[in-house]
């Protein structure tokens, strides 16, 4: 496959940036979408030129960490990862766009990697049940109904890729923060802190400079996990119920 | 910051608003559209004048239109407010951006929205103000004075432009009903595997009829009173 | 030095309970005065850092990804084995030590596979109170299931993403301490030294991957949790950055080495499709429950197959070669990593591959399918299947499933004793970056287990001990020793950069990676090994003459942070071999050819080789030294492995 690369070059946080055009020859349909990208930039070193940086690590689609907007798209045409995307998804001679995750609370930190700190931050703020080590109930003294538990499960098996922030056009993490939100208020070793975490990691939210959701659906349509827009109105349920009845005043 | 004021200006808060004052309007939109209705019949206006002079005088009704006003002026000041946080949200765009499998009027609600303010200001103008403040003749049905709205509205909808602009401007509003309906329902919360559908049907049905319906009233009017 | 495993005596089901009462306690007063550092977030890294600080300790945490919860134990799909015998079919504490003694090929310590087999109860309480969604039954309680051969279902499982799911229970945790101001976290952080005074670990030196700084950390005590050096063959399902250099480092700054030969290749990876792979992808072992191995029976139909002239569903059954359960009868496709793996290497060797490279058997659903529907296959590896397609665009439902073994775990490490202590007092190694409980060879299901079990239940007590005898004094970084270390990193990194060469760290890594997968791969010889030694040799010599790193290191340089983790995984392949040359016994995933049985499994010499092989790191390109640690077993008798 003979492609040609539109990359958005950046060399740090400060610098302006600009696209930059690569021609590419010699792809294989079976190249991972990365290992294209690892091609491109054993031919930039041999040039002696700077590659191209991006975020990666697993490669299995589970960390979470690769994170490029490819064509329009955050991870590209498929709903996957970055990682799991396979060149045999773009045709011959195609020209593909690649920029890094745009939102204020992603600041760009070189060419393709942003900083995604904000997310921590935002289960730093009740994304977690108050147990220490040890002196914990026996597990299964905590009966939990099969259906509560694979519901549960399906907003745990978040990454925190970002991707719905990506899509998103208001650049709002309420996928992010209601998956974990929602995890936790329906097991029942969240319920002790159900209603001051829901306003805590809302509050830390909005103070990272996410947008609002406009319930476009952009998110649960990207995400390569498929985490779905129930847990946003779960997540608003949440937060009204815990204004409304918590004694914080 | 009371806890009221911190709920109401987080993001979600302000949803919460957008989607509570926007409900509200379309209940509005529903009572609005079913009293118009009589416009349709054939009666030379009175059933109309007779409704009219009951909306502007009953005092029940004098207070829902109060929450309508406070409505509409929440619903803008607050999407303005979201708009501007979205926009903060997102400093550098996109050098490409395909659309994504969402609706175009999900996307562009801030729009969608801002035609039927221009269209509102403009309806209020022509109708609402006449009917309170302007110079309107007068008939009477059964020896009670009404004000003749029915004949300033017959006389506007001989304009064909005015005619247009209605309907291009009820199309608007389908659009924005379209997404709004459903979404309103999101945004409280109320995502049912069970009752979700039935609420996305209805806010079909919803968008599809009443702007269909209020669009009727001039296009009837222009080809039957002409 | 006299390698002494701290090992307690007495009766081994009493041994933990009475070291744990006999290691000094820390007053809680005086906790928050010690400063442990804690390198690597994954399960072991963030469970001992949320741990140690809940008890009061100030931790400072690093690791070298964006966000501590992308640390590679992520990945981990099947589950973790605990000994809960919640299905009530004979699991034991007992039991579960035996096993993975056994599984180990008795190339373990007998004390610390006891503990950990003790404290996986805990660990499974614990999971679950953090908000671990386990799998359930409809009754509500946990579900089990057996895994990779074991005959009891101790395994519990979150889908199939396991890892994912306890690492975020670890990493929540952790983000609570951070919360609490208890734990500083140093995301995109890289690990370059240790700093050692008086013989102690008292701190670090790191590299802030975004600016380039180098920074000195000071502490009472520092804990490497940092994985595994898999990627020294380049292609492994590690994650691209699982790195030795930790532990390296710590290795050439006094802490010995263990084992380094002893590597796990995993049976059930997607093979390689070509030059340009960079990772492989493993798929959990459970697929070996339904899916049955073969290859053709003979070397013509595999050409055929190679050349695309017929289709795997053409091969009649008679022409089929179910090698595995035509060779090990009773546990047929089950037989444990290393065996399938073993013969999956033999069939391709004698060309009887499956795919164009002729590297690769068939995984085959059919009869599977036909027995219990599709959908029934669909229910319970859906997600496999849907990952097989992405990566290979074949549908596994219609078509056999292509395998190739791949390099999935080290079960070498740091040197540690009972204590997780390494040969330098202070520095202490959890998790896969220590060598210490899984031998020669580890069973499916305990790498969760033993992570989770150094982080949250072993090292917070025997930190313990070894910080009550120190005191609390404070520690800062103004000692010489500092100044020096950061020195040395400095001069390192502007060598690198200063070479200018002609050739990409990749070529190196990848050329590296070539000699070990062929003469340090899944079966080995003294030829072989011999011949690596010399190449490995040869290759870092050029690697520091001709290796072209560009950029500056005042920035983000992906580059320069490879080439950095490269130049270390080109010194440990060479102990690597040097370890397996030593070793001229086969045990667990440890083959060396000249050692099997008449019908071709490995032979043990327990005789001669029944000890931990600890290396002494001397000088730079000088031999190191070997320390053994002799295995003493009081508990187990050593039998000969059989899968038949």
């Amino acid at each position: 496959m003979k492609l040609t690369l539109k990359i958005w070059r950046q060399k740090n946080a400060s610098d302006k940036g600009a696209f930059v055009t690569y021609p590419i020859d010699g792809i294989s349909t079976d190249m991972s979408f990365l290992e294209m990208m690892d091609v491109l930039n054993e031919e930039l070193a041999i040039k002696g030129e700077d590659p191209v940086h991006f975020d990666h690590d697993c490669r299995e689609g589970i960390c979470g960490m690769c994170s490029l907007y490819i064509n329009g798209h955050p991870h590209g045409p498929q709903q996957t990862t970055t990682c799991q995307l396979h060149m045999r998804s773009f045709s011959d001679g195609e020209t593909i766009t690649i920029e890094p995750w745009r939102a204020a609370a992603f600041p760009v930190v070189k060419d393709l990697v942003v900083d995604r700190g904000s997310f921590d931050r935002i289960i730093q703020a009740g994304g977690y049940v108050n147990v220490n080590t040890g002196g914990v109930p026996d597990a299964n003294e905590i009966p939990i109904p099969k259906r509560v538990a694979d519901e549960a499960f399906d907003s745990a098996t978040c990454i925190g890729c970002g991707a719905c922030v990506a899509a998103c056009k208001n650049a709002s993490a309420m996928l992010f923060t209601s998956a974990k939100i929602s995890q936790l208020a329906m097991l029942p070793q969240g319920q002790v802190e159900r209603m001051s975490r829901a306003e805590k990691m809302v509050a830390q939210m909005d103070d990272e400079g996410f947008g609002a959701c406009t319930n476009t659906g952009a998110c649960e349509a990207e995400c390569p996990k498929g985490i779905s827009l129930t847990n946003i109105a779960r997540m608003n349920r949440e937060y009204f119920s815990a204004s409304v009845k918590s004694e914080n005043v | 910051m009371s806890w009221v004021t911190k709920t109401l200006s987080s993001t979600i808060g302000r949803k919460l608003i957008m989607a509570l004052t926007g409900l509200f309007l379309i209940l509005f939109l529903t009572g609005h559209v079913a009293g118009n209705l009589q416009l349709l019949k054939s009666d030379g206006g009175e059933a109309f004048n007779i409704y009219a002079k009951f909306m502007t005088t009953n005092p029940a009704v004098k207070l829902l239109s109060y929450l309508t006003y406070i409505s509409i002026i929440g619903h803008v000041i607050f999407s303005i407010w979201l708009s501007k946080t979205n926009r903060a949200a997102r400093p550098v765009g996109y050098g490409v951006s395909t659309p994504p499998s969402t609706t175009i009027s999900s996307r562009n609600m801030g729009i969608l929205g801002t035609i039927i303010l221009i269209f509102i200001v403009v309806h209020m103008q022509s109708f609402w103000y006449q009917m309170h403040w302007g110079d309107i003749p007068f008939v009477t049905y059964d020896g009670v004075e009404y004000k003749d709205l029915y004949s300033i509205v017959v006389f506007a909808f001989q304009n064909v432009w005015m005619v247009i602009g209605y309907v291009v401007a009820m199309a608007f509003l389908a659009f924005h009903l379209s997404h709004g309906f459903a979404s309103a329902f999101q945004t409280l919360g109320l995502n049912h595997a069970k009752y979700s559908p039935a609420i996305a049907l209805i806010g079909k049905i919803y968008c599809i009829v009443v702007p269909i319906l209020f669009a009727s009233m001039p296009v009837y009017i222009y080809f039957t009173q002409s | 030095m006299i390698l002494d495993s701290k090992s307690p005596i007495g009766p081994l089901a009493e041994k933990w309970t009475k070291h744990k009462f006999n290691s000094k306690l820390v007053n809680p007063a005086n906790k928050r005065k010690y400063e442990v550092i804690v390198v690597g977030t994954g399960l072991a890294g963030a469970s001992a850092a949320a741990s140690l600080a809940e008890l009061g300790y100030k931790v400072k945490a690093f690791c070298f990804q964006d966000s501590p919860r992308r640390a590679h134990s992520i990945a981990a799909q099947g589950g973790i084995n605990a000994a809960k015998n919640y299905q009530n079919d004979g699991d034991s504490v007992y039991r579960l030590f035996y096993d993975t003694i056994k599984g180990g090929d008795y190339r373990s310590r007998e004390s610390n596979v006891y503990r950990l087999a003790e404290v996986s109860v805990n660990i499974i309480d614990q999971c679950v109170a953090q908000g671990v969604p386990f799998a359930r039954e409809y009754g509500g309680l946990l579900a089990n299931r057996s895994f990779g051969g074991a005959q009891v279902s101790r395994t519990f499982y979150a889908r199939g993403q396991t890892g994912q799911q306890l690492l975020l229970g670890a990493y929540s945790a952790l983000s609570r301490q951070v919360a609490n101001g208890k734990v500083k976290l140093y995301p995109r952080t890289e690990m370059m030294d240790v700093v050692t005074i008086d013989g102690h670990a008292r701190g670090i030196v790191t590299r802030n991957l975004i600016t380039g700084k180098i920074e000195t950390h000071a502490a009472h005590a520092v804990l490497l949790c940092t994985g595994g050096y898999g990627n020294v063959f380049f292609l492994s399902t590690n994650a691209m950055g699982s790195n030795v250099t930790a532990a390296w480092r710590a290795h050439k700054k006094g802490a010995y080495f263990a084992n380094p030969c002893y590597t796990q290749i995993h049976p059930t990876c997607i093979p390689v499709s070509g030059d340009h792979q960079s990772k492989l992808t493993l798929m959990s072992e459970s697929l070996r429950n339904d899916g049955r191995v073969w290859v053709p029976k003979t070397v013509e139909l595999a050409q055929k197959l190679r050349k695309g002239e017929i289709k795997p569903r053409d091969i009649k059954d008679e022409d089929r070669d179910y090698y595995l359960e035509r060779k090990y009868p009773s546990f047929g496709n089950l037989v444990p990593r290393d065996v399938a793996s073993r013969n999956a290497k033999d069939v391709c060797d004698e060309g009887r591959g499956v795919n164009e490279t002729g590297q690769a058997v068939f995984l085959d659903f059919r009869d599977a399918i036909n027995r219990d529907s599709e959908d029934a296959i669909r229910a319970r590896y859906g997600n496999l299947f849907d990952m097989y397609q992405q990566i290979t665009g074949e549908n596994p439902y219609q078509t056999p499933m292509k395998i190739y073994p791949a390099v999935h775990y080290t079960m070498g490490g740091l040197w540690v004793d009972y204590n997780l202590s390494t040969t330098v007092p202070g520095l202490y190694s959890l998790g896969e970056a220590n060598f210490s409980d899984h031998g020669a060879n580890r069973l499916g299901a305990s790498a969760l287990m033993q992570g989770l079990a150094d982080g949250y239940f072993v090292v917070p007590y025997t930190i313990g001990d070894y910080l009550a005898q120190i005191g609390p004094a404070p520690v800062d970084t103004n000692h010489p020793e500092f100044a020096k270390a950061e020195k040395g990193v400095k001069d390192a990194i502007q060598k690198l950069l200063s070479i200018n060469g002609t050739k990409t760290v990749d070529h190196f890594h990848k050329a590296l990676g070539h000699i070990m997968w062929e003469y340090c791969g899944m079966a080995r010889n003294a030829e072989g090994l011999t011949k690596a030694k010399g190449m490995i040799q040869e290759l870092r010599k050029e690697f520091w003459r001709d290796v072209k790193v560009l950029g500056a290191n005042e920035e983000l340089n992906q580059t320069l942070e490879k080439a950095s983790r490269v130049a270390d995984f080109l010194e440990l392949g060479e102990l690597m071999v040097d370890d397996a040359l030593n070793r001229s016994e086969s045990c667990g995933g440890h083959f060396r050819l000249e050692s099997q049985t008449p019908d071709g499994e490995a032979l043990r010499d327990d005789e001669n080789f029944a000890y931990a092989a600890a290396w002494e790191f001397m000088a730079e390109n000088s031999p190191e030294t070997l320390h053994k640690e002799p295995l003493v077993f009081e508990n187990v008798k050593l039998t000969q492995r059989s899968y038949k």
